[in-house]
Formats: structure tokens, C-alpha cells, sequence
């Protein structure tokens, strides 16, 4: 997985809900069509990082399956900050595919930031 | 902040987040080993392959922790539990490094907590930065420019300057030393204090308030109002036991009633230059001065306090008051009027007696922390060296040459973290000490430890921490890490390199200490000069005593002269007093009096010239009492007392001065101030008014003829005379109760007295300069200690091959003594530029005295010779055998 992509993904889990860890890497595995995986030991690290930079809350609740887990919660400023980021991320999607000699979209034809 | 807050939490509560990621790992497990079984694997496969997908949960721990902003600090933390370890384990280094950091931290911060508070912190009245005190220049202005700029201001001038300096100022009038006799009041006992006269708007003038009644209005300001009286807050507090009831109450001063109309805060004092902190009253200037001293010019008494006005500078103020003081002296012709006015800011007003010796004292402490940070160097580099092998490996083993500097900074902060927090708590002793030593000194009262004085020694830690560390580190740069670990093993001159910077370090800080002891030297020097000073008449076994007579109660000078004539009779008759006299002004109790005096059988001097002659009243019991010799004439008689007969005694000095190669018996002299004529009936012996001093010119006429009100008793007593003191007081007390008795005191306790701040900065120069001494015989003897171990095997093989043992200690005694001998070269030199800064201190001393530069290079020597003997003893006496084994 591309550097820095998992923190990413990780928001954009969570703008549909919070969710504890499991079910985040459960979402990320399913919706990419078991594509990506979530690398071994990187998962909580990232939710850490992501707290520490506030991007997301944290708190203690109940799971689906009735067990304690902690759960993330997206925050303003971690709102922002996902704009930002996929909005370079598609920067570099682009550019990349560029190189690869793909059909790309104009500048003009890109989705505009804010829209997701 | 809400995220700082949290890391810290983080920090100090890492055991409570680690289980709570523990947790929610556990909780990922559950649901995935849960969801595996549901896809129908085995209970134990599912569990096996929920751990493969989380990962090792140790690892995943150690990251989150990594990325924890506060992992930086936790490294720290570890140093320095590395850091204490190391140290503990050479506590006896440790201690010493500590011992002596925290010598040079806390003398520096206790001087720079009085310097800051006395000479730099704002005076404590409204905008201080605008008030000026400003006097008359002296007579002698324009011949030495520096000295006596400035001199009280008469009370026809000051007058004039307030009524005609238009809109530049606010003027204010001070006479800050005056005395009143508070009369005892139910049941108190009489005391004489000292008090101020000032003008109306004194008070409003330095924008201070009276915390209780009012200050004093214009109204009171006048000769035909009621009296009033302002107290000082001690005062108050003292004598009054702060009786919020005192304002509109009469209290007795000088047997005359005066209302008190307000009381002023204790933050409250006026930091004159001449009087210290003892104003206790304050009253109406105008209510109080004789008016025909109004028109007087020549009469020096007042200090004008000026508040600038917005615009206006000193100069610009200066130069007003001096063209009015020019025509001033055009309408007086005669003598003592003086032209131009000087002045300076308040602050530097009042401090500028002890400016120079605290800034000197600042100096010293200074050098003693440089001279502290340059042995800790030292120890550290020494230690360094011994453990460059460990170094060596670990560097060789990959560890990064940045964390090893860190290890050694921490350890160096640690010890100057120590040795500062020590430190500090030696600094609170000695500015405790400070303030009670030097109750003399104007604005001590303020004296306090504060955050900047903190701030100060948390940048000395800093600095101290860095310069070592990084001295030590610099020592261990570059060193081939192979060259090191195959020395290491073939132990010779591996230490050549550090031993080298070691040295260097001991030059300079031998170099400080030779400054150190210079300025010590002479200092003391000075201050034995000062003991030893002839004030003209023997000390030992004479008591002074102070009485004013009030002029209310005796208002006659009969009754005034009728009184010390009795007391002085029964003086004598007190068991024990083998002489008594009467005298304004003791020998060594300050200037006085000083008339201007010119000779009537001698060409008249210009307009306005005359001798300045100091002056003083006496009875003829005075000169057998003091021990004043008779040289020619005759003393006065007993009627010359009563009489207003015109005669006077002169001085030995006075005589050559005056009446150079004459009899200067029947001659007279004129007084400049009032023309009166006195012939001179006899010449006695020199006096010094102050001890600091030198001799004056001085004449004496009768005490009462002078209608003096104020007289000092002098007891002579073949015995102790502190004996005397209750006897004499209570004798006073039954002739008149209300009548108090001041400064009772021995000439010896006079002449302590005015040495103090003398005595005060050579004692403590002379013990930093002991310290240093101490610190660089330590060093010296450190350096070569560790060369002796660092060369026993060389030494061993030396002797074993018959080198003499008495050659190799004139070596190790001359490779010890080599640097000591550089830095006291260098320090000499470095002394002679230093002392002249100390010049003004000192007292019948030359900054270049050579008997004192001799004494300081022989005592350095001495000590750096016995600090080398030992280790170059120990180094001749080493056993072949055995050092060779040692390897």
C-alpha cells in the first residue's frame, strides 16, 4: 500500500460513521474488493498517529458483537484534513497514470476538492 | 494545548495507555478470531490467524509508543538515569563537581539578586525615570571635574529655583538631615530620631500617597501655621504600635506639640544618598526654617528633587538653573555662592556610593564561576579520558557519535542542575546574610530573590552545563577510534591529547585566581590602612554620647549652658571618668561643620575666596578628654565659654595652612559667612573628621559661646569605658526625663562603623579569591595526578632501567608547575589592567603595589608547588616492579 495512503483511507472510513478498529480494516478490505489489505501491525499505529495529530476522537462503547471496543470518531479538523489529502491523492493518481500512458481527465474535467 | 496536555498525560501515564491499546487489540482479536470461526476454521486456526493479521502486538506497542510526541524526552529520561548512574558511580568527582558549581551559581546569584535590586531596579515612586536630584556644583568643579560636582543647595537658591523655573519641573525641597526629640508620652522613653524638612510637594512630587490622613498642603508649608508632622511607616508602627487613631493626635517634638496629619507606606523611603534610610518624621520646610536662613546663599543644607516635564532633559533643566544660579551669585558677592547646578537621576543619586564595589564584587563572583566551570571542564575531561576506551567501543560498535555527546551533556547537566539547585539555596543564605551585614546601605530593604533572579540562574545551569559538556566532548572529538583501542592496550601518553587541553584549562584558571588575589591583596591592604588610620587622638577607652536640647524648653542660651554645665560637672564625678568634655562633633563622626575663613592681617583674597576650615564648638575639658595635645597658646578659659569673647583654637594644619612661617598667636581670622573676627589664642593637634579622610583644617571656639543646642560628650575613662554608658544616661534622665540620649558609642565602635562597607568588600573578595586559590590548587593537583597514573608504567620502566628517583620528581614537579607558572604570568598581567578598576576603593594604596603582587605570586606558588609534590612524590616513589605489572 502507497505511503501515507492508509491514514487516507482510514478517514474516509470513518465520514460514514465511527467505527472501532476491526470493522475499519473490515471496510477498507471489503469496499476495495479484498484488493488492499491492511498491512500487519500498521493498523493501530495509524489510529494512534491519527489521534495524536487530532484528526480523530476516540471513546470506549460496544461493538456490533457486544464486546468492549474503542472507537474513532472523525473530527472537524480531521474532516479538513481528508479533503486535503485526496485531493493530492488525486493529484498523484493522475500524474502517475500520466507516466503510465493512460487516458486521464483534463484538469478541467477533475471533481473539484470538497466534493466526495 | 488540549494535545500538549494529552502527550504529557501520555508520558506519565504510559502504563495506563499501553493496557488500553492492549485492549483494544485484544478486542480486534475477539472480533476476528470470531468472524474466522464463522467462516468455519478451526477454533485455533482462527485464533492464529487473527494474530498473523494484527501483527506482533509488542511491535505494534513499541510504534504507537515511537511516534508518541514526547519519545524524545523519554530518551532523555534515560540518559539521564544513565547519566546518574555513571555519576554515582565516582561520587566523590561528582560531589566535587557539584560542590563547586554550586559555589560559583549561588555567589552569583546572590550578588546579581543585590546588584539588581539595589542599583537597577526603578525607585519605588511614580515614573521614577523622570525624577532628578539635582544640586550646586561644587567649588572645585572646574578644577577636577569628577569630584565635588555636587553640593547641597542653599536655601536662598533653592528658594529662587523654585519660584523662577518656570514650566521644565516640579521642584521639590528636601533637608533630609535634621534630628528632633520626640518627648516620651505616657510612659514612653524620650529618643532622638532623624527627620526631613521638605516642601509641600515633596510627596506629590515622587507620587507617593500617605496610606493614612493626607500629605502636607501649601497651607501647612508656612511659618505662621499650625505644626504638623508626617511619620514614616516603621515609625509609626514602632512607637505608635500602628494605631490607625494616631492622625490628628499631637506628639511632642523638641518639647513642641505637633499635630500628625498622615502616615506614610512601608514601601516608603527616601533614598538620599547622605542619610541612609532613617527619616522617621517628615515636616514642613517652611514651618521650620529660620526665615532669615531664607536669605541666606552660602548656607549649604537642601537637595532639590526635580520630575521633569514632559520634553524637558536634564541638560536642558541644568542649563536654566545654572544661568540663574550665575546671576545668584552676581547679587551675593561674597564667599560661598557657587555657579552651575548639577545633577543625576535619582537612582544613580542614591546607589552611587556602593555602585562600585557591588559592580567589583559582581566581577569577582564571576570570575569564581568561570573558575568553577573550568574545573568542572577539567574533572570531565579527565574523566573522559579514563573512559575513552568504553567510548571507543561503543563507537566502534556503531554508536552514533551524537548520542554519545548527548550522554555527556546530560551528565554535565546533570551536575550543574545539582550544583545549581545547591546552588540557589546558598544564594538565599547569603542574601539573607547580605541584607543583615549591610543595614548601611540604601535601598537594602528591597533586596528580594525574584523570577528574573531565577531566570538567571537557570541560564547559568545552562551555560555552565554547555560549556563543560562541550569542552569534555571537544576533547573526545577525532580521536581514530583504532588509535584508541590499540593504545588502550599499550596504556603510554594515550592521554597526551586531553592532558594538553587540561592544561590550558589550568592556565586560565590559575590566571583568574592570580586576578582574584590581586584585587583581594590590595583590597585588604586597603582596608588594614583604614584599621590602622590615626584619627590624631588615642581610641582606646573613650565614649561619645549625643544630646540635643530642645529649644522650646530651653529657650535661653543661659539655661542651655546652665544644663551642660551640670551634667558635665557630674560627668566627672561618675566613678570611673577620668576626663569629660563637650564637643559638636567627635573625631571621626563626619563632617559637621566647615566655615570659610580668611586671615585679617593678610592681603584680602579675591570676592568670594577664603579658606574652607572645618569647625567646631568646644569646652576646654574637650582637648584632655580626646587626647587633643595643646601645641602653642593656651586653651580657653572658663568665662571664654560664656562670653561671646571671639577667640579660637586652630589646628596644626590650620596654622601651616594659614599662617605659613608666622606665630599665628594674636592673629585673626574672618568668618566669610557673618564677618565676625576671632583671634586665634593656641594651637592644638590634627584631627580627621571622617576615617577615610584625610586630615583637615580645623578650628575650635567656645561651645556655648557658639549657642550650640546639640553637643556630643566625650568621657575619657581609665577603665572600660562601655561601663560608663548606663551610669551617664541615667544621670541624664534625672535632670530631665524627657531628654533623649543618642549614639552612645565607643570611638572604636565609630571608626567599625565607618569601615564597614570597606571591611564588608575585602571579606568577601578575599574569600573568593581563597576559593579560587582552592579550586586551581585542586585542578593542578588533578592534572597531575592523572598524568602520574597515566605514565606509571613509563615511570616504572624509567626507573627500573636507573633513572634517578629525584630526577623524575624535578620532572613531574616541573610538568605540574609549567602551567601554573604561565597563568600566573598571565594573570599578573591581566591583574595590572584589572586594578585600576578598583582604584577609588582603595584607601593609601597604589593598584600597583608590588609588595602585593609579590605576596600573591609567591602564595600561588606555593600552593600550585604543594598541590605537584604530592602525585610527583608519589610518581619518584613508584616501585618498578609493580607499575609494570599494573599494565
Amino acid at each position: 500500500m502507497l505511503k501515507g495512503t492508509l491514514d487516507m483511507m482510514v478517514l474516509r472510513t470513518l465520514v460514514t460513521g465511527d467505527a472501532h478498529g476491526h470493522t475499519i480494516a473490515k471496510v477498507i478490505e471489503r469496499t476495495s474488493e479484498d484488493v488492499l489489505e491492511v498491512e500487519q501491525g500498521s493498523l493501530y499505529p495509524a489510529l494512534h498517529r491519527l489521534e495524536d495529530r487530532g484528526w480523530v476522537s476516540s471513546y470506549w462503547g460496544t461493538s456490533e458483537n457486544n464486546r468492549k471496543a474503542k472507537f474513532y470518531k472523525l473530527t472537524d479538523f480531521g474532516r479538513k484534513q481528508l479533503v486535503n489529502e485526496t485531493n493530492r491523492w488525486r493529484k498523484m493518481a493522475r500524474a502517475i497514470a500520466m507516466v503510465m500512458g493512460e487516458n486521464v481527465l483534463t484538469h478541467d474535467e477533475l471533481p473539484q476538492g470538497g466534493k466526495l | 494545548m488540549s494535545r500538549v496536555l494529552d502527550s504529557w498525560r501520555k508520558l506519565f501515564h504510559r502504563a495506563h495507555k499501553d493496557a488500553e491499546l492492549s485492549e483494544e487489540m485484544n478486542s480486534f482479536l475477539a472480533e476476528e478470531t470470531a468472524e474466522n470461526e464463522a467462516r468455519g476454521l478451526s477454533p485455533d486456526e482462527a485464533r492464529r490467524q487473527a494474530h498473523l493479521k494484527l501483527g506482533s502486538p509488542r511491535r505494534v506497542r513499541e510504534d504507537v509508543w515511537q511516534q508518541n510526541s514526547f519519545a524524545f524526552l523519554d530518551g532523555l529520561w534515560r540518559d539521564v538515569r544513565y547519566a546518574v548512574r555513571t555519576l554515582s558511580r565516582s561520587l566523590g568527582f561528582t560531589l566535587m563537581a557539584v560542590f563547586v558549581v554550586a559555589l560559583g551559581i549561588g555567589a552569583n546569584v546572590a550578588l546579581f539578586t543585590v546588584v539588581r535590586s539595589v542599583l537597577i531596579n526603578p525607585l519605588p515612586y511614580r515614573d521614577p525615570g523622570k525624577l532628578y536630584t539635582i544640586y550646586q556644583r561644587g567649588p572645585k568643579a572646574a578644577a577636577s571635574p569628577d569630584k565635588e560636582h555636587f553640593m547641597p543647595v542653599d536655601a536662598g537658591s533653592a528658594q529662587e529655583w523654585r519660584e523662577n523655573v518656570g514650566s521644565a519641573a516640579d521642584l521639590a525641597l528636601i533637608c533630609p538631615w535634621r534630628q528632633y526629640n520626640v518627648s516620651g508620652q505616657s510612659g514612653q522613653m524620650p529618643e532622638q530620631v532623624d527627620a526631613a524638612w521638605v516642601s509641600a510637594n515633596f510627596f506629590p512630587t515622587l507620587g507617593v500617597q500617605p496610606i493614612l490622613g493626607r500629605p502636607f498642603t501649601e497651607s501647612d508649608d508656612s511659618p505662621s501655621a499650625n505644626a504638623t508632622v508626617i511619620l514614616s511607616n516603621g515609625f509609626w508602627k514602632r512607637r505608635y504600635a500602628s494605631d490607625p487613631g494616631i492622625i490628628g493626635r499631637q506628639i511632642i517634638l523638641d518639647a513642641r506639640p505637633y499635630t500628625v496629619v498622615g502616615v506614610l507606606p512601608a514601601s516608603f523611603v527616601y533614598a538620599g544618598s547622605l542619610t541612609g534610610n532613617t527619616n522617621q518624621v517628615w515636616v514642613p520646610v517652611m514651618h521650620e526654617i529660620p526665615q532669615e536662613l531664607l536669605h541666606i546663599y552660602n548656607d549649604h543644607e537642601f537637595v532639590v528633587i526635580a520630575r521633569l516635564h514632559q520634553g524637558v532633559t536634564l541638560n536642558a533643566l541644568l542649563d536654566q538653573l545654572g544661568a540663574l544660579q550665575a546671576q545668584i551669585k552676581i547679587r551675593h558677592p561674597q564667599g560661598g555662592v557657587h555657579e552651575g547646578a548639577s545633577g543625576r537621576s535619582m537612582l544613580d543619586d542614591s546607589v552611587q556610593d556602593y555602585r562600585k564595589s557591588l559592580y567589583v564584587l559582581l566581577g569577582a563572583t564571576c570570575c569564581v564561576l568561570l573558575i568553577a566551570c573550568l574545573n568542572v571542564a577539567s574533572l570531565l575531561v579527565a574523566r573522559q579520558a579514563a573512559r575513552e576506551r568504553e567510548h571507543a567501543i561503543r563507537a566502534a560498535l556503531g554508536g552514533s557519535a551524537l548520542r554519545l555527546l548527548r550522554e555527556r551533556l546530560t551528565e554535565s547537566l546533570m551536575i550543574s542542575l545539582s550544583g545549581g539547585i545547591l546552588g540557589l539555596g546558598l544564594a538565599w543564605l547569603a542574601v539573607a546574610w547580605f541584607t543583615g551585614a549591610r543595614q548601611d546601605m540604601n535601598r537594602i530593604e528591597a533586596v528580594h530573590i525574584d523570577g528574573m533572579v531565577f531566570a538567571l540562574a537557570a541560564g547559568l545551569i545552562l551555560l555552565c552545563a554547555l560549556f563543560s559538556g562541550l569542552v569534555s566532548a571537544w576533547s573526545g572529538r577525532s580521536r581514530a577510534i583504532m588509535g584508541v583501542l590499540q593504545q588502550a592496550s599499550r596504556s603510554q601518553n594515550s592521554g597526551g591529547a586531553k592532558a594538553g587541553l587540561r592544561r590550558i584549562l589550568l592556565v586560565l584558571e590559575v590566571g583568574l585566581t592570580v586576578v582574584l588575589l590581586t584585587g583581594a591583596g590590595l583590597l585588604l591592604k586597603s582596608y588594614q590602612h583604614l584599621l590602622k588610620v590615626d584619627l590624631g587622638v588615642p581610641i582606646a577607652n573613650t565614649l561619645t554620647l549625643g544630646i540635643s536640647l530642645p529649644d522650646g524648653r530651653y529657650k535661653a542660651a543661659l539655661q542651655q549652658v546652665q544644663f551642660f554645665e551640670q551634667l558635665i560637672e557630674r560627668v566627672r564625678s561618675v566613678p570611673g571618668v577620668s576626663a569629660a568634655g563637650l564637643v559638636t562633633a567627635a573625631p571621626g563622626q563626619g563632617w559637621g561643620a566647615d566655615r570659610m575663613m580668611s586671615v585679617v592681617e593678610h592681603p584680602p583674597l579675591a570676592k568670594g575666596e577664603g579658606y574652607d576650615i572645618m569647625a567646631r564648638g568646644a569646652d576646654p575639658g574637650y582637648f584632655a578628654a580626646i587626647g587633643l595635645p595643646l601645641i602653642r597658646g593656651r586653651l580657653f578659659t572658663a568665662d571664654e565659654r560664656l562670653t561671646r569673647d571671639h577667640v579660637v583654637l586652630i589646628s596644626e594644619r590650620t596654622a601651616k595652612l594659614l599662617f605659613p612661617g608666622e606665630d599665628p598667636i594674636g592673629r585673626h581670622l574672618r568668618s566669610e559667612l557673618g564677618g565676625d573676627i576671632y583671634e586665634v589664642v593656641g594651637v592644638v593637634g590634627d584631627t580627621r573628621y571622617e576615617v577615610s579622610i584625610p586630615m583637615q583644617a580645623t578650628l575650635y571656639w567656645p561651645i556655648y559661646g557658639n549657642e550650640s543646642s546639640a553637643a556630643t560628650i566625650v568621657v575619657k575613662s581609665s577603665t572600660d569605658v562601655n561601663t560608663l554608658a548606663m551610669p551617664i544616661q541615667r544621670l541624664v534622665a534625672s535632670m530631665d526625663p524627657d531628654l533623649p540620649v543618642a549614639n552612645v558609642m565607643t570611638l572604636q565602635e565609630t571608626i567599625a562603623r565607618s569601615t564597614v562597607a570597606s571591611q564588608f568588600s575585602s571579606v568577601l573578595i578575599v574569600a573568593f579569591a581563597l576559593i579560587a586559590l582552592l579550586l586551581s590548587a585542586a585542578g593542578l593537583y588533578g592534572v597531575l595526578a592523572y598524568l602520574v597514573t597515566q605514565r606509571t608504567s613509563e615511570i616504572g620502566i624509567r626507573i627500573a632501567l636507573g633513572a634517578q628517583r629525584e630526577k623524575v620528581l624535578r620532572q613531574m614537579l616541573l610538568d605540574g608547575l609549567r602551567p601554573a607558572l604561565l597563568g600566573l604570568a598571565l594573570g599578573l598581567a591581566g591583574s595590572v589592567a584589572v586594578v585600576r578598576q578598583i582604584q577609588s576603593m582603595l584607601y593609601e594604596t597604589e593598584p600597583l603595589d608590588p609588595a602585593v603582587f609579590a605576596v600573591v605570586a609567591v602564595t600561588l606558588l606555593l600552593v600550585a608547588g604543594f598541590a605537584c609534590l604530592i602525585p610527583a612524590w608519589r610518581a619518584s616513589r613508584l616501585d618498578p616492579m609493580r607499575a609494570l605489572r599494573s599494565e
